[in-house]
């Protein structure tokens, strides 16, 4: 039972660390995509989306290949800094962080684009710079569906399962995370295990769930 | 000159292309631009505040000189100085009136605190009498009372001057006129240039020392407001 635990901890560090992350990527990028026009740039919105079609072992596949010490950014990293990913915790979050990616992309892209412009322009010319404008503006009024994707993200990165193991493997107290342990315990038999691990992430979801609905706050009306 | 503007524009929305051309000077302190629907006077307006970049032209207002491409000037719209009521207002519906109308004395990321004591934010607030709506919030007010706010909201940042479109499109007649006599007062009181939109005659007649007409994009006659209008 000792080994749920240590499992339960390591989900929640790399879904966190994932949810952080993307929500430094998804709202910048979703922010980007909604307010600038440049040639290319369908093209790109669907690239962002893609982790959210490809099975998962695939866009692992693609983070070994990229990220493995034979290849182009994993090699860099090893020569420079000393730093291997593969087989690490860390690696498990740029695993869940890219697959986790166009839930808050989309719900921030969406959200960004219900802001209207005029506000906006109303914030320029009252003098107020456009940093400012986005903290205090933007931000504010998208951040409802932007909390709503973070949310979806931080449940689909604790339930991650083929990228992560393909990126991280499954090394228990290192890299094997709850969805992980399940699917080992029941390959290898232990029944009682499987049942106590199957009941502890079902808790932790329903719990996420009920945060979630306490998180979000009160309608902000969008027009004045 | 109070006035001094020549802009270009082309407008393409899909298919459709439109051509603003817009020219005119006035010494003019109240300055109404007035025509259909459809001739462009909001967007000049735009321009005007700089939230519209233009193709080209001059934008000189009071002797200070906002845009001119001939010698590479073009102040961003934080920096023109320009008051700017839009036509359904647009004010910011997360924050309260007084933090509406405090907006601009806060600078940095955050916005003004709810409870927060500013002594040129209590004046507006009591010269448009929005001391009993202080703390509503946009969608709870009437017409009025946001026209007013958004008014007090841009004179709290002390504009060089005022660009108003349309601020009374959206109001009833009877509120329309009462409206139209407050800020007659004020445009008394302040002695700011004011450049007003409408497609209203009665407007043109309260609020305007002179006239400019513009019909597709372009200026097509300035006058003395009364002659304008009946002609």
């Amino acid at each position: 039972m000792e080994g749920a635990w240590v499992a339960l901890a390591l989900t929640l560090k790399v879904a966190g660390c994932a949810t952080a992350l993307n929500l430094l990527l998804g709202v910048g990028i979703g922010y980007a995509m909604a307010r600038w026009r440049f040639p290319g740039r369908d093209l790109l919105d669907a690239l962002f989306t893609l982790p959210m079609v490809m099975p998962p072992t695939v866009l692992g596949y693609y983070l070994l290949v990229v990220l493995g010490t034979q290849g182009p950014i994993g090699h860099w990293l090893l020569q420079q800094f000393g730093i291997r990913l593969i087989f690490t915790w860390q690696g498990a979050v740029i695993a869940a962080t890219v697959v986790a990616f166009p839930l808050v992309f989309k719900a921030a892209r969406a959200a960004f684009e219900g802001v209207e412009p005029q506000l906006e322009d109303a914030a320029r010319t009252l003098g107020i710079d456009e940093a400012a404008v986005f903290f205090r503006v933007s931000l504010p009024l998208a951040w409802r569906g932007i909390l709503a994707g973070l949310l979806l993200a931080f449940a689909r990165a604790l339930g991650e399962f083929g990228a992560t193991l393909m990126v991280a493997g499954s090394i228990p107290g290192k890299t094997q995370t709850l969805s992980i342990a399940v699917y080992e315990a029941v390959q290898a038999g232990q029944d009682a295990a499987a049942n106590f691990l199957v009941a502890v992430t079902s808790i932790v979801c329903v719990a996420v769930l009920l945060a979630a609905g306490r998180l979000v706050p009160g309608r902000v009306p969008q027009r004045a | 000159m109070s006035w001094d503007i020549a802009l270009t524009k082309t407008l393409r929305h899909g298919d459709a292309r439109f051509e603003l051309d817009v020219r005119f000077a006035s010494a003019a302190r109240r300055l109404v631009l007035f025509g259909p629907s459809g001739a462009g006077k909001t967007q000049t307006l735009r321009l005007i505040a700089g939230i519209l970049r233009p193709d080209g032209g001059r934008v000189a207002i009071g002797g200070r000189v906002l845009y001119d491409d001939e010698r590479a000037i073009d102040l961003s719209p934080q920096s023109r100085a320009l008051g700017f009521v839009f036509q359904d207002y647009a004010l910011f519906p997360h924050l309260s009136v007084r933090q509406n109308i405090a907006f601009a004395r806060r600078r940095g990321w955050l916005n003004p605190a709810v409870a927060q004591a500013d002594a040129a934010v209590e004046r507006w607030i009591d010269t448009f009498h929005l001391h009993a709506v202080a703390g509503h919030y946009p969608h709870q007010l009437s017409g009025g009372q946001r026209q007013r706010t958004a008014l007090a909201r841009a004179l709290v940042h002390e504009p060089a001057a005022l660009l108003l479109d349309e601020p009374f499109a959206a109001l009833d007649n009877p509120l329309r006129r009462q409206l139209r006599g407050e800020l007659r007062e004020l445009q008394a009181l302040l002695r700011i240039p004011t450049l007003l939109i409408t497609h209203d005659d009665d407007d043109v007649e309260a609020l305007g020392d002179e006239v400019v007409q513009m019909k597709a994009g372009r200026v097509v006659g300035a006058d003395a407001p009364l002659e304008a209008v009946r002609s």
